[in-house]
């Protein structure tokens, strides 16, 4: 990708994304934290219109800054005392340098391969192809990714019931 | 200005995952490990959706596809971690993994 709003809007959003990921491990406080994360979302929903991925760029503003962000902000708030902590443990250097290590590995097998890369422009709206996809050749995964969610969903509800319901039916 | 290729995406995609990796082993909080997972998860999307675009290949949005499942299998497994994490703090007063330790030797 060439032309210069393109590049100009990538380095930014990397800068952000990067950015604020190592904020939600850098900031104190939990909360603070979530807000990292959601700017590390947003940048990456942002990168996603660059790759022009319009449909996962929606879908990533909806659920994970609709619905995962606003479900961690609940459990840290359903957590008290226990929930404003956000320290690292006795595993922090061992963490550092594993990370980095794969980190360092994978940008070196990514510079090292020749990627059979093609030259073809970005797509044009991708929501109807993925549409019909979803509804065509993968329409089992797509049964079955709903009976999980199905599962999930009753699996957390009966999870955090509080004790003694049973009786009170 | 020069031009953003395969690579560039492939690099920033390695480094998230590595500082998602991060957070998952360092933190105390149980929340603060979840966010590195949902950190982790989103490189790997990253990753997918930049190979989407730039590889040679048939058909280019099976990639596309593939994280529409990565997304829903996250929210899924986001949903399930965090009842844990409420009904742990429920049970022990704490969501602090290195005091979270009924089945250390």
């Amino acid at each position: 990708m060439e032309d210069t709003g393109t590049v100009i809007a990538f380095w930014l959003l990397a800068a952000m994304t990067l950015g604020s990921a190592i904020g939600v491990a850098a900031v104190r406080n939990l909360i603070h934290a979530v807000g990292m994360l959601i700017m590390t979302f947003a940048g990456l929903a942002g990168l996603y219109i660059t790759l022009s991925a319009d449909f996962i760029a929606v879908v990533q503003v909806l659920i994970y800054i609709g619905a995962i962000a606003i479900l961690i902000i609940f459990a840290i708030v359903l957590t008290p005392q226990a929930g404003r902590h956000n320290q690292e443990g006795f595993m922090r250097f061992p963490a550092l340098g594993l990370g980095g290590l794969i980190a360092a590995t994978m940008i070196y097998a990514a510079l090292d391969t020749d990627w059979a890369t093609s030259d073809r422009p970005g797509f044009e709206g991708t929501a109807t192809v993925i549409g019909d996809a979803l509804l065509d050749r993968y329409a089992l995964p797509f049964e079955i990714a709903s009976v999980l969610l199905l599962a999930a969903v009753i699996g957390a509800i009966v999870l955090v019931r509080p004790e003694g319901m049973e009786e009170d039916e | 200005m020069g031009s953003v290729d395969l690579e560039h995406y492939l690099i920033l995609g390695a480094l998230l995952f590595g500082i998602g990796l991060y957070l998952t082993l360092a933190k105390k909080n149980f929340i603060g490990v979840l966010m590195g997972i949902e950190i982790m998860f989103n490189a790997v999307n990253l990753t997918f959706i930049s190979f989407s675009r730039f590889a040679e290949s048939d058909s280019p949005l099976a990639g596309h596809v593939f994280v529409v499942f990565v997304i829903t299998v996250a929210a899924a497994e986001a949903a399930v971690a965090l009842a844990l994490a409420v009904l742990v703090y429920r049970v022990r007063d704490t969501v602090d993994v290195d005091r979270i330790d009924l089945l250390k030797w």
